[in-house]
């Protein structure tokens, strides 16, 4: 079993016992009644997945037991498998298309970027790259001390400037630096910032095309990190960064929190944007790429298999 | 998607355009959308399905009003309930031995520390003496963040390295107690209420320091997990109140409900923003509407409450919904706006599609577009105020002279005045209204939620940070920018204004 599935795994038993175990109790070798619909919109609902996409779900599912001539409720749980995995797409090889690669890191406050940079660049040290940090939020008290530390642990250089200076300016001199030494990839930690205020998002676009002057072409990814725990707010989040700044993909910290992440589903299937990573714990080893299998057990699984 | 919540309860009882009692199968059809919007403001599942459940009782049978359309007797009855679940704002508990502990906990991000930050601000200006203790040792740092923020309010940070955090903070209270501060707050790690270890530990912090307070920080953004988390942290500690952040993003904040109806516990304070002016105290009737998907409706009505002159204002409406708005009274509603505060703060305020689009256009450009305003209405004559329509070419083209702009500008205020005109025109014909009809939300307007501290009218972070903006949009854009503000009594929100009125109308 390679490691990060165990994580993944470990990162989600804790919550299965709770509304998994209900749903391998409800769908047992029984027959399919009015309430393993009730039930099933309960779970799904429960799981962030959302009003829209679940009354959608559970009308394909009711076709698909018509049509299939399904009739017991352990069968249902195949298909339900089914229908959420064609939500998803496998994440797709990231590329660095040049030397330095530049990662934009976007999202709302609080959502686990400066985090998920650490995680990224060990597991980018691990694959043999060379990591160069820019601590381009320079508003919140000690970010550029939190990633500071970060790249301390983890032996990787930290471009920063003042706090309160400018993001565009660090972003730059960041680039710049990577390139003179020859960096292999520039992960960017940018403020968080919630997704309906103006200058922010303005903001954002301004460090974004700061990056593409110090290195036509970057940034070549943006990703955002959303919070598993975030409910519907999610979407709109997504929209608007991706709107803002062109975001290419979304990661999923927090998945080792009690949340399903269900929102993940509205995301990749409105927006089209591919989940790449999911984040499962607090250290820098806590990343796993995002396994769609994984993530659709983990929903639903019941809990002999988790344990 | 359910923003119009008001508008689909509508097409439910459209076909039960009659009178009598509400009759069970009708409140079922409304309770479908009711849940729905409930479920997409991300109340939890079984939550939800209490809650319609009791409306449900209450609603059905009762005697439809004379006044009220169906819908809107269940609209109504469900606003009270939501009211009557979200509870009524409470203070802090300051009693007790000093230094008085508050205790915040919550998940990871979710805003303890700058919360706890913001709390001392508070706190101070009430004549407090505050300490904070950092007892975050693990997030790379924590510590330092909140000493960061202590040193900005001039407030002490207590901190000693290597000391596990219950010690810790018994240490901190020990040297608050000694050094006569009143009130202690103590910054905890993030942390999850699976984690036995950590809610071990915040326990034995809550053992050694009896706090006064121990305040559950929630993000507003929060979806179903809502109901576990907030269980979790109730079974393990003696929880008094929450906090609710990030609430000046557009997550409808449907935990609340949750969180509430599974604790118990008060809502104590609202987080509105970064800085550590933004915390405000909570008003239930503007979270219940937020949370149906009203907008903040209401708290852009208090506002205007706040800032209008209500004679003056009522002696131009009736005027205006005679028919007779001139371009003298759409000068002075300008005006009146603009005491609203920043125009980013007014258009952020409102509902639904209005929000987003507003959200889309630059303050900065609608300040300057309503300056324009201004200066071309400055720029006539009082005659031509008071009868626009003699206003030819050759007048256009000198008012368009005296204030700097073109005649093109001068096109669109009168345009735009015209609109305004006849909007007004078309709510006067739907019957007598005061000002205080129109403005006149649910259930009565007293107890508004207020900024935690009255201290002018700042908490506009728009002013802290560098603006890239760049001029964008185009003229009409900006237009449509400033058209909200000059007609906030009635153009943007036109639906929602007659909507109160018929409301009003039944009391
Ligand atoms: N359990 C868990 N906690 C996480 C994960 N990712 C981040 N965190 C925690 O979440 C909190 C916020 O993480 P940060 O990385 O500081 O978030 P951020 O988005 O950079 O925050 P701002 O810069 O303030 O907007 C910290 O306490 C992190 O330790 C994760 O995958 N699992
Ligand atoms: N927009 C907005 N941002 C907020 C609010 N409250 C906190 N934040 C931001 O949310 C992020 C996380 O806040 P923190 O105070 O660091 O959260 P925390 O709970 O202490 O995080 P950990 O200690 O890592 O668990 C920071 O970027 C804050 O600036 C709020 O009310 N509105
Ligand atoms: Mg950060
Ligand atoms: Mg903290």
């Amino acid at each position: 079993m390679r490691n990060w599935l165990n994580k993944w795994r470990e990162g989600l038993a804790r919550t299965r016992k709770t509304t998994f175990g209900r749903l391998a109790q409800l769908l047992g070798a029984t027959e399919i009644t009015a309430e393993t619909w009730d039930d099933l919109e309960a779970l799904l609902i429960q799981a962030d997945l959302g009003v829209e996409l679940t009354l959608d779900l559970l009308e394909r599912l009711k076709a698909r037991v018509r049509r299939e001539g399904i009739t017991r409720a352990d069968e249902l749980q195949q298909v339900l498998m089914e229908e959420l995995r064609a939500l998803l797409q496998p994440p797709p090889a990231i590329e660095y298309p040049e030397r330095p690669t530049v990662i934009l890191v976007v999202g709302v406050n609080g959502s686990g970027k400066t985090t998920t940079i650490a995680k990224l660049a060990r597991r980018l040290q691990n694959e043999g790259r060379s990591v160069l940090l820019a601590a381009a939020d320079t508003f919140r008290a000690a970010a550029i001390d939190q990633l500071k530390v970060w790249g301390q642990r983890l032996g990787v250089p930290v471009v920063a400037g003042q706090p309160g200076s400018d993001p565009g300016a660090v972003t730059y001199d960041a680039v710049r630096a990577a390139q003179a030494r020859g960096s292999d990839v520039v992960l960017v930690d940018t403020a968080g910032r919630l997704h309906t205020r103006y200058n922010l998002m303005e903001e954002l676009k301004k460090v974004r095309r700061v990056a593409g002057k110090a290195q036509p072409g970057a940034p070549h990814h943006v990703w955002l990190v959303l919070d598993a725990t975030t409910g519907q707010n999610a979407l709109q989040q997504a929209r608007a960064f991706k709107d803002a700044v062109g975001v290419t993909g979304v990661i999923l910290a927090k998945l080792d929190s009690s949340a399903k992440g269900g929102m993940a589903f509205a995301i990749q299937r409105t927006l089209g944007l591919p989940i790449l990573f999911v984040g499962l714990g607090e250290g820098p080893d806590d990343l796993a790429t995002f396994d769609p299998d994984a993530f659709v057990q983990g929903l639903l699984e019941p809990d002999r298999k988790a344990a | 998607m359910f923003d119009q919540l008001t508008e689909r309860l509508n097409q439910v009882f459209d076909k039960i355009r009659r009178r009598g009692r509400l009759t069970e199968k009708d409140v079922d059809a409304a309770m479908r959308e009711v849940r729905l919007a409930l479920l997409e403001a991300d109340v939890h599942y079984q939550v939800v399905k209490d809650f319609v459940q009791r409306v449900k009782e209450r609603a059905v049978g009762q005697e439809i009003s004379r006044a009220l359309l169906p819908a809107q007797q269940v609209i109504k009855i469900v606003y009270e309930e939501l009211v009557h679940t979200l509870g009524e704002p409470e203070p802090l508990n300051l009693t007790g031995p000093k230094p008085r502990v508050l205790l915040l906990v919550g998940l990871q991000g979710s805003g303890k520390t700058t919360t706890a930050a913001k709390l001392a601000r508070h706190l101070r200006r009430q004549g407090e003496r505050v300490m904070l203790v950092a007892a975050d040792p693990y997030r790379p740092a924590a510590v330092q963040q909140l000493q960061t923020l202590g040193q900005q309010l001039d407030i002490p940070v207590y901190y000693e390295e290597g000391v596990p955090p219950p010690e810790l903070v018994a240490r901190a209270h020990r040297q608050a107690e000694q050094g006569g501060y009143t009130v202690l707050i103590v910054d905890t790690a993030g942390r999850s209420q699976l984690d036995d270890r950590l809610m071990q530990e915040v326990q034995e912090i809550a053992r050694r320091v009896e706090p006064a307070e121990v305040l559950l920080v929630v993000d507003a953004m929060i979806g179903q997990e809502a109901v576990a988390v907030a269980q979790g942290f109730r079974d393990a500690l003696p929880l008094t109140g929450l906090v609710l952040t990030k609430m000046d993003g557009d997550a409808r904040g449907g935990a609340a409900i949750s969180i509430r109806s599974v604790t118990g516990v008060p809502i104590k304070f609202l987080g509105t923003g970064e800085k550590l002016d933004a915390l405000e105290t909570y008003d239930p009737q503007r979270l219940a509407s937020r949370i149906l998907g009203m907008g903040d409706v209401l708290g852009l009505i208090q506002k205007a409450e706040e800032a209008l002159d209500q004679e003056e204002a009522e002696r131009q409406l009736e005027r205006m919904l005679r028919g007779q708005f001139t371009l003298e009274d759409y000068l002075n509603q300008l005006r009146q706006v603009r005491k609203l505060g920043p125009i980013g703060k007014i258009l952020e305020m409102l509902p639904g599609d209005l929000g987003r689009m507003a959200r889309q256009v630059d303050p900065q450009q609608a300040e300057q577009q309503l300056k324009k305003v201004e200066a071309i209405i400055n720029s006539m004559t009082r005659e031509e105020r008071q009868r626009p329509e003699i206003i030819n070419a050759s007048r256009k083209r000198r008012i368009a002279r005296g204030s700097g702009t073109t005649v093109q500008d001068v096109n669109e205020v009168l345009r735009q005045y015209r609109q305004a005109k006849r909007v007004f025109k078309q709510l006067g014909r739907l019957g007598p209204a005061g000002l205080g009809r129109l403005f006149g939300g649910f259930g009565g307007l007293g107890g508004f939620g207020a900024p935690a501290d009255f201290d002018g009218p700042d908490g506009d972070e728009a002013e802290a940070w560098p603006s890239a903006a760049e001029p964008t949009t185009s003229l009409r854009t900006r237009a449509r920018a400033a058209r909200p503000t000059p007609k906030k009594k009635a153009a943007p929100k036109r639906k929602k204004v007659k909507k109160k009125k018929k409301k009003k109308r039944r009391r």
